[in-house]
Formats: structure tokens, C-alpha cells, sequence
């Protein structure tokens, strides 16, 4: 790669190496994002669960 | 329906489901295709199905390809046994001489392969063009290298059998 | 009384010994859970490292290819998704097969948590195979032995996580699901080997074959990188998602409870 628009061309070939990336993306966001908010809510739940409860 | 039993039928239906499609793609896959292709010399051989459509698999062999519009003709080979084949539509970027290639059609009675579908399979080799290039180079040279040689030896030869003859 | 606990593995002077302690406190939850978050951010950061050089070096620095010019370039997420969906596999198998022998809970957690993660993979796997095999071989799909073996991978991970979740109770649903991704494993050499064994579209292994990758340097280069990104990364998620389901699992013990309440 020598230039921007060279790299966002690909040769001709954008449409698929740029899709093929966007769902890596995605996916690599769904497998960060997806684990964190679940540990959130189930944290939330045993805290509730736990403060109503005797220790 | 409680929203446990639900969900635990949904899941059960999907599970099904799943599994149900897995087995019936794999039992599809694995018998009818096992081999997603014949080679020519499998083709030669009488292996391939006849009156049924099924594809084929090799090199386009180089100096058969003959374009006529949309139509190309050309003969596929795993080297030891050729088929010619005919095809009319696009074909994909990779196809060339020398290319690896998959063909779905069927054999007319003439033994033409009528291909209704050309895939180009390509190699498993990546390198950047001037290191192909250079390959090609450094393959010519040795060939002509080669070439030489054998001149040279069989003008020595001559030569040998001429002091002899004298 | 964690000291204490120190104290005692700490007696042990052999490296096997020292080692079959550390597996046996990594089999407590609670030390996993500990652990487990010490390493998260380590791990986290090394992905990001990694992920950075191995996409530099793949959609930058690499030259385009021969024969396939800048369309090759799928291979630096292709490959690495790939190869991990087979491991993560073979993992979840295996943590899968030390929960049915041992009954080690951890085990268990691992094996479910390895679950999405490898469908994920195997997913990610099929898309961009798919987006490389339309402008190159002419096709976005065709049923042959490498392609449909790949497909099956996904729909076993698939089974696996519905069978996992069908059944309530968690030891049960632990042995059951077990015992399908044992089954599943047959899939994996046949994944692996299809190439060989029977004439596919797909081509045959760049990387691990006799005499060495058919692949110039500068392209292997960004392709072990993301490979190893890929591998830090599923371990850092997989560490995530495994304390998670440690704090759901030991929900009634007394450090779960102080956990949850502490912050």
C-alpha cells in the first residue's frame, strides 16, 4: 500500500475485504460488549438478592 | 404455557431442529459429494455418472484456450488424461492457463464436457507479483540453462561419433 | 486463611507437585475468580497490542498477492478464525470431558463459556470465506467437504449451547452437553483433513504442510500476528464470561455475597 485511496480501494476489491472486516469487527464488539453487560446485570441481581438476604 | 416451559420448548425445537439439519446436510455432503469433483482421468475411466450432471476438476491445459464471444472452449487436465470443455457465460477473475478449475455440466455424446458453471480453484501459495516474477525468471533461465546443456551434449555426442566414424 | 492456604502448597518441593497444587486451587472457584481478574487486563492489552500490529502489517504493510491482489487480504481474519474455532472446540471438549470424569465445577464453566465464543469464530469463519470465495472462485457457497464440515462445526457449537441452556438443572445439563461436544469432536479431523482426503474446492493448507508455508514472510508475519491476537483475545473473553458464570454458580457462598455487595 502506498497511498489512502489505494487502501480503501483494495484493488478493486473493497466491497469484499471491507465487509469481511466490518463483521469481524462486529463480532469482536458483540464478543467484548455482550460478557460485560451480562457480568453488570448479574452482579446487580446477586447484590439485590444478597442484601435481602441474612448474612 | 409457563415462560420456563416455553422457553424450554423453544429450545427443544430448536435443538431438533439444529441437530435434524446438521445430519441431513452431513449425510447430503458426505454421500452424494464426497468427492465434489472428478478428475479427467476418473472421467476417461468411465467413473463419473453418466446422463447426470456432475463437475469436474483440473488445470486448463495451456495453449487450449479458444474464445468465441461469450463462448470459450478449452481442454481441462490433471496431466495424465485431457477433456475438452465448453462453456458460455462469465467467468471468474482467477480463470486463466494453467489455472486449477471446477467445471458442473454434463458429457454430450461426443465427449465435450458442457459446462453449465466454471469456479476457479486457486492455489495455496501467497506472495507478492515481482517475487512471482522473479520465480518465473529464475525458472525460464534454468530451463534454457537446461536447454543448453542438452545442445551442448548432443553436439558433443555428434561430435564423438564422427572421430569415431573417422 | 488464604495465608494459610499458601502455607500448605507452598511445602511441596518438585515442579509436578507444584503443579498439581496450582491445579488444585485453580479448581476452587473462588481462586479461579481471583485470578481470573488479575489476568483480564494483561490479556486484554496484549489483544489490543497484538490486533494493531497483525492489522497494520495485513491491510497496510503486506504486498498484495500474485495471483489474488488485495482480495487475499480476508485471509489475515479468515485463517486465524478458522484455526480458532477448532481449538476452541477441542478446549470445550476437553474441559467438557475433565467435568464428566473429575467433576471439577471449573471445568464445567469452561466448557459452557468456550461455547459462544467458538460459534462466534466459526461464524465469523463462514462470512468471510464466503466474501473471499465470491470474487476468487466465482461463488459464494458450495457444498463441498471443507465447507460443509465447517458449517456442521457451527451448528454443533449451536446444539451445544441450546442443550446446555434446555436443561435446568446444571449438573445435568453439564454431563449431557458434555457428552455431544465428545461427540462432536469426530468433526474436527475431518475439517482438518478434508482438503486431503477428498477433491475440494477449498485449497489445500498454506501454513502447516510438508516443507514448510508456501506463504512470503511478510505476509506470514501479520498472519501469526492476528492468529495470536485471536488467541488472547478468546482468552480474555473466555476468562470474562467464566467469572460471570463462577458468581452465578457460587451465588449462596459468603465471598460471592461480599463480592456483589462490595462495589
Amino acid at each position: 500500500m502506498t497511498s489512502f485511496h489505494e487502501f480503501i480501494h483494495m484493488g478493486g476489491f473493497a466491497f469484499y475485504v471491507w465487509t469481511s472486516y466490518a463483521i469481524f469487527a462486529l463480532i469482536f464488539a458483540w464478543n467484548v460488549f455482550q460478557p460485560l453487560f451480562h457480568q453488570r446485570r448479574v452482579r446487580e441481581r446477586l447484590a439485590r438478592r444478597s442484601r435481602g438476604m441474612p448474612r | 404455557m409457563t415462560p420456563t416451559r416455553r422457553r424450554r420448548l423453544i429450545f427443544a425445537v430448536l435443538l431438533i431442529g439444529g441437530i435434524g439439519t446438521a445430519v441431513a446436510l452431513g449425510a447430503y455432503a458426505f454421500r452424494q459429494n464426497l468427492f465434489y469433483f472428478y478428475s479427467p482421468t476418473q472421467v476417461a475411466e468411465g467413473d463419473a455418472p453418466p446422463n447426470h450432471p456432475f463437475r469436474i476438476g483440473g488445470l486448463v491445459e495451456k495453449g487450449s484456450l479458444k474464445r468465441n464471444g461469450m463462448t470459450v472452449h478449452f481442454m481441462v487436465t490433471d496431466t495424465a488424461k485431457s477433456v475438452p470443455v465448453v462453456y458460455t457465460g462469465i467467468l471468474p477473475d482467477l480463470f486463466r492457463e494453467g489455472q486449477g478449475i471446477v467445471a458442473e455440466g454434463h458429457l454430450n455424446r461426443s465427449g465435450v464436457f458442457v459446462a453449465s458453471r466454471v469456479l476457479a480453484k486457486h492455489d495455496s501459495t501467497y506472495m507478492p507479483p515481482e517475487v512471482a516474477r522473479a520465480l518465473k525468471r529464475a525458472h525460464a533461465r534454468e530451463a534454457a540453462a537446461a536447454r543448453t546443456k542438452a545442445a551442448e551434449a548432443g553436439a558433443a555426442r555428434t561430435k564423438a561419433a564422427e572421430a569415431g566414424a573417422r | 486463611m488464604k495465608r494459610v492456604q499458601r502455607g500448605e502448597v507452598a511445602i511441596p518441593t518438585s515442579i509436578t507437585r507444584r503443579l498439581w497444587a496450582f491445579f488444585h486451587r485453580l479448581a476452587s472457584p473462588r481462586y479461579f475468580y481471583e485470578l481470573a481478574g488479575k489476568l483480564v487486563p494483561w490479556l486484554g492489552w496484549g489483544t489490543v497490542l497484538l490486533l494493531a500490529a497483525g492489522l497494520y502489517g495485513g491491510l497496510w504493510f503486506a504486498p498484495a498477492d500474485y495471483q489474488q491482489g488485495d482480495a487475499y487480504r480476508i485471509i489475515f481474519i479468515h485463517v486465524p478464525a478458522a484455526w480458532m474455532s477448532l481449538f476452541v472446540y477441542v478446549l470445550m471438549a476437553g474441559a467438557g470431558f475433565i467435568g464428566l470424569v473429575w467433576r471439577i465445577k471449573i471445568a464445567d464453566v469452561v466448557a459452557k463459556t468456550c461455547a459462544p465464543i467458538g460459534a462466534s469464530f466459526a461464524f465469523l469463519t463462514l462470512c468471510t470465506g464466503s466474501l473471499w470465495g465470491k470474487p476468487m472462485w466465482g461463488t459464494y457457497w458450495v457444498w463441498d467437504a471443507r465447507l460443509t464440515s465447517e458449517l456442521i462445526l457451527l451448528f454443533l457449537y449451536l446444539g451445544y449451547i441450546a442443550l446446555e441452556s434446555a436443561i435446568e438443572d446444571r449438573r445435568t445439563a453439564a454431563r449431557a452437553s458434555s457428552v455431544l461436544a465428545l461427540v462432536g469432536v469426530v468433526n474436527i479431523p475431518i475439517i482438518h483433513y478434508s482438503v486431503d482426503w477428498w477433491h475440494t474446492l477449498h485449497q489445500g493448507p498454506t501454513v502447516f504442510k510438508l516443507g514448510g508455508p508456501s506463504i512470503s514472510l511478510d505476509m506470514l508475519v501479520p498472519l501469526l500476528l492476528m492468529t495470536l491476537a485471536f488467541k488472547l483475545f478468546f482468552f480474555t473473553m473466555l476468562l470474562v464470561r467464566a467469572r460471570t458464570e463462577v458468581l452465578e454458580r457460587e451465588a449462596n457462598s459468603a465471598w460471592v455475597r461480599e463480592t456483589v455487595t462490595s462495589q
